[in-house]
């Protein structure tokens, strides 16, 4: 087996608000292989955001390890953690783009803080934002751009440093329908193009759907079921997957019919005791 | 009032309101620069100290606060007075422009650095964590994103500031600093001279709208967000 592009291993997360502590992420395991576009759906505050921001320590884990391309970098400090970030893309939900720079200035940044040279930094903006469609934006500022063009600056900036590896958070959570569609076939062609492995935040099966080969459903911090995105539709197990799924009854739908044709025969891995772990936090 | 006319008004105070002009413009000026190139930095330390900032420090954060809190506390008359033997001691004079200066920048370092805090943190919070996910160490996100992107909102402060040590300069002018504060008070208050209170009157409300103005005009320009 290739060396897994991410590996979490035992993960847990708490945070200590007012003396108190609460437990977002308990035990979490996966493994994103090289060339994954890799989908974390739950519901909101189940822990997928702080789940993406352990994998580049924007986030320290409580226990656990995380291995980016078989090295833990669990306890990354310094220039080491920073190497680490710059090899890992990230764009948000909210875009966050520099205001005060350019379109072309904001993808050149990651490109900027490593002291390459504005002739090189120039090229490969350029570059990107041709791959993004927008090079005749080059001189605008975001605040004269559409969400769908933000987050496409956003995805361009992202991928300056040559990352091989992205963590996409909520990234079409603020757009409409068709923009939605435009950027996840953005990232399909950049995960196959440029063979950039993808962990895929989202609330929304129907993102899981369209661009998603693995799936791990978090509820309450805890992974309940993990497996292949045609498998997880055809059977859902955990009560949390279920309830998912019925909140987004178009991808439901429309994954009914390409489920029954796929075969169910690939491997699941249920975890936890997913029907129980997922009764368990009904009763919430 | 211009008991002889205007033109023979100018004659006689002209001279006099010109200086005064120079003065207060020169105080105001030149101690809001020296302000901002202090109050910057202390600024930048009140936000990065502060608990949930880039370098979160609860001693030195409560430290630096406190000296803020007195500097800004403590009425710009005493300063002016407490300050004499350090004035003394950095221009070698309390008197003049240069005298002033030294108060005035002591006082408005404190002021400035609250309003650099405040400006720095306008910036979301997802903008610098996208910097930091790109690999930025923080005298880089300090420099390239916190102060870059606060710009718009410190450039606005300016006007405020300036026009704040306007109205000190006035009280340091008390002092034998001149200026136009203290041409309107020798003038008018102490020799009824309505005309030349009325004159200095006119200028600062003019010089105070001119500031603002040239001020809001480079936010116009600086600020690119919607
Ligand atoms: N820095 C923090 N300090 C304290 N609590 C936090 C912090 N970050 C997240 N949490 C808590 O952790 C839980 C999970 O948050 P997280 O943002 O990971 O959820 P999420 O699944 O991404 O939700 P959403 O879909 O709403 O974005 C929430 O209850 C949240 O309040
Ligand atoms: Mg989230």
């Amino acid at each position: 087996m290739k060396t897994a592009a991410i590996e979490i291993r035992g993960l847990s997360k708490s945070f200590t608000v007012n003396g108190e502590a609460s437990e977002v992420l308990r035990d979490v395991s996966l493994t994103v292989a090289p060339g994954d576009i890799y989908g974390i759906i739950g519901r909101s505050g189940a822990g997928k955001s702080t789940l993406a921001r352990c994998v580049n320590l924007l986030e320290r884990p409580t226990a656990g390890q995380v291995f980016v391309s078989g090295q833990d970098v669990t306890h990354f400090a310094g220039r080491d953690l920073l190497d680490l970030r710059a090899r890992i893309g990230m764009v948000f939900q909210d875009f966050n783009l520099f205001a005060q720079r350019t379109v072309l200035s904001n993808v050149s940044f990651p490109l900027e803080i490593r002291h390459d040279g504005a002739e090189a930094r120039r090229a490969r903006a350029q570059e990107l934002l041709e791959l993004v469609g927008l090079s005749d934006k080059a001189q605008s500022w975001p605040s004269q751009l559409s969400g769908g063009q933000q987050q496409r600056v956003a995805i361009a900036r992202a991928l300056a440093n040559h990352p091989s590896i992205m963590l996409c958070d909520e990234v079409t959570s603020a757009l409409d329908t068709t923009t939605t569609q435009s950027i996840l076939d953005l990232l399909r062609n950049i995960n196959r193009e440029l063979g950039v492995t993808m962990l895929v935040i989202t609330h929304a099966m129907s993102v899981v759907h369209r661009i998603c080969n693995k799936v791990a459903v978090l509820d309450a911090g805890r992974v309940v079921e993990t497996g292949t995105v045609a498998d997880l539709f055809a059977h859902p197990q955990a009560a949390a997957t279920r309830e998912l799924l019925r909140a987004d009854n178009g991808a439901a739908t429309a994954v009914i019919a390409t489920a029954a044709a796929a075969t169910p025969t690939a491997t699941r891995r249920p975890q936890h005791d997913a029907q129980e772990a997922g009764a368990d936090h009904h009763v919430r | 009032m211009f008991a002889d006319g205007f033109g023979a008004f100018l004659t006689e105070f002209g001279p006099l309101l010109l200086e005064g002009v120079w003065a207060t413009l020169a105080m105001t000026l030149i101690s809001s620069a020296l302000a901002y190139l202090l109050g910057i930095p202390l600024g930048v330390l009140l936000t990065i100290t502060a608990p949930g900032g880039l370098k979160p420090n609860r001693t030195l954060s409560a430290t630096l606060g406190w000296v803020v809190n007195m500097g800004r506390s403590l009425p710009f008359v005493i300063l002016v007075v407490v300050l004499i033997p350090f004035t003394r001691l950095v221009v070698g004079t309390t008197l003049g422009v240069p005298g002033a200066i030294v108060p005035l920048v002591i006082a408005a370092i404190p002021f400035v650095a609250r309003i650099i805090e405040n400006s720095l943190a306008e910036v979301p919070a997802g903008v610098i964590e996208a910097a930091q996910a790109c690999g930025a160490n923080t005298f880089q996100i300090i420099t390239k994103v916190l102060l870059r992107e606060g710009l718009p909102s410190i450039a606005r402060s300016v006007a405020l500031t300036v026009i704040t040590l306007f109205g000190y300069s006035a009280i340091a002018g008390m002092v034998g600093a001149g200026g136009l504060g203290d041409i309107a008070i020798r003038y008018g208050y102490n020799r009824y001279q309505d005309d030349v209170l009325l004159a200095a009157l006119v200028i600062i409300i003019v010089l105070i709208q001119l500031i603002q103005s040239a001020c809001n005009l480079l936010v116009r320009h600086i600020d690119k967000r919607a």
